[in-house]
């Protein structure tokens, strides 16, 4: 089944940090607005990179590995990532893949904004 | 709910992915050369040490077979597309989610677990102690000009120290093995003198020195460890029976 294509947007959130907001198919295709937008959420001053999955319908591994590059990116920046909104399959997937260990997994976003 | 659930309920691609473990284990028929795998945790390019790469091999393959075609080839055919420098071992499957196969290089047995899979690509996973802690990724897709192209693309850190240090040597000769690869395809399917396209990119430039004792699982290490126990085990097999 062809994928469908993701939507992404920019939230601000309270103090220095920003969603992401993504909804449809995350895959590898997705790269480049996924970069431009951590790009606008750095420019904004945002230290924490809330990324908000609960509009995900699917991913394949090339969003796994695009989520390793965001990762390193934000590393490189003195950032925090975070991810919101994940199934139980999707938390699963983090963990198989360890993804979890480098990006916590919360609730939802003040559940991620709470956190210490 | 259970994602993997028959109900069909579940998320579109959850049928594509391994089931979490904790774990790889090898089948029984192949645990005698799974020393290196058997009980290892998976390792992502996050829990490597050296360098983040990102390489790209593609190859355009022509229009005698689609996407899904070849990719259902490669999956039930993919020893038979390594280059004679390396071994694969695959299970009765054809790579399917969740499955571990042996591969070796250089005489270093150590393996993969098929992360992903489905109709045009399928995603190899490391465990601890590998080369590499890597995601590759197995792709066909339709170019513009209609013809069908294969890809290989990784996402890459050398595991440990050691085969940091060795890395000029080691990512030379990954280099030549994937592009080897996609040669065999390619012949497979009648095209006998593609043009493989390569394109290396560092992600990382840090080396992760909080996961330089992931030397303690190095294969290179076991495999000569393995090696010169070997005289013990046969001593204690012939003891027990």
């Amino acid at each position: 089944m062809p994928p469908h294509e993701a939507t992404m947007a920019v939230v601000p959130l309270a103090g220095a940090a920003a969603a992401i907001a993504i909804t449809g198919d995350v895959t590898a295709a997705c790269e480049h607005e996924l970069m431009t937008l951590h790009e606008q959420a750095t420019d904004s001053g945002a230290k924490l990179i809330v990324l908000d999955f609960a509009g995900m319908e699917y991913m394949n591994s090339g969003g796994i590995g695009m989520l390793v590059t965001l990762l390193v990116r934000c590393q490189r920046r003195q950032q925090k990532l975070v991810a919101t909104g994940l199934t139980e399959h999707y938390r699963q997937i983090f963990e198989l893949t360890r993804l979890d260990e480098a990006i916590s997994l919360h609730d939802d976003i003040d559940q991620a904004l709470a956190a210490p | 709910m259970d994602p993997r659930s028959p109900e069909g309920h579940g998320p579109r691609d959850a049928e594509y992915w391994a089931a979490k473990v904790d774990r790889v284990h090898v089948s029984d028929d192949l645990r005698a050369y799974g020393y290196n795998i058997e009980g290892r945790r998976i390792a992502g390019p996050m829990n490597g040490f050296g360098r983040m790469w990102q390489r790209t091999y593609t190859a355009d393959i022509g229009t005698a077979a689609t996407p899904e075609r070849v990719v259902a080839d490669w999956r039930a055919h993919f020893g038979d597309y390594w280059p004679t420098m390396g071994h694969f071992h695959g299970t009765v499957s054809a790579i399917k989610p969740g499955d571990v196969a042996l591969a070796s290089a250089g005489g270093v047995p150590t393996g993969i677990m098929v992360l992903y899979a489905d109709d045009t690509s399928f995603t190899f996973i490391t465990p601890e102690g590998h080369v590499v802690a890597a995601l590759i990724t197995f792709s066909c897709e339709t170019s513009e000009s209609g013809g069908t192209v294969a890809q290989i693309r990784m996402l890459l850190r050398s595991s440990d120290p050691i085969f940091e240090a060795m890395w000029p040597l080691l990512g030379r000769g990954e280099d030549i093995f994937w592009r080897r690869t996609l040669n065999n395809l390619a012949a497979a399917h009648g095209v006998y003198d593609v043009t493989v396209r390569a394109h290396t990119e560092c992600v990382d430039r840090r080396r992760l020195w909080k996961n330089w004792f992931n030397v303690r699982y190095n294969a290179g290490i076991h495999t000569i460890a393995h090696a010169l126990t070997g005289p013990l085990r046969l001593r204690r097999r012939k003891t027990e029976t």
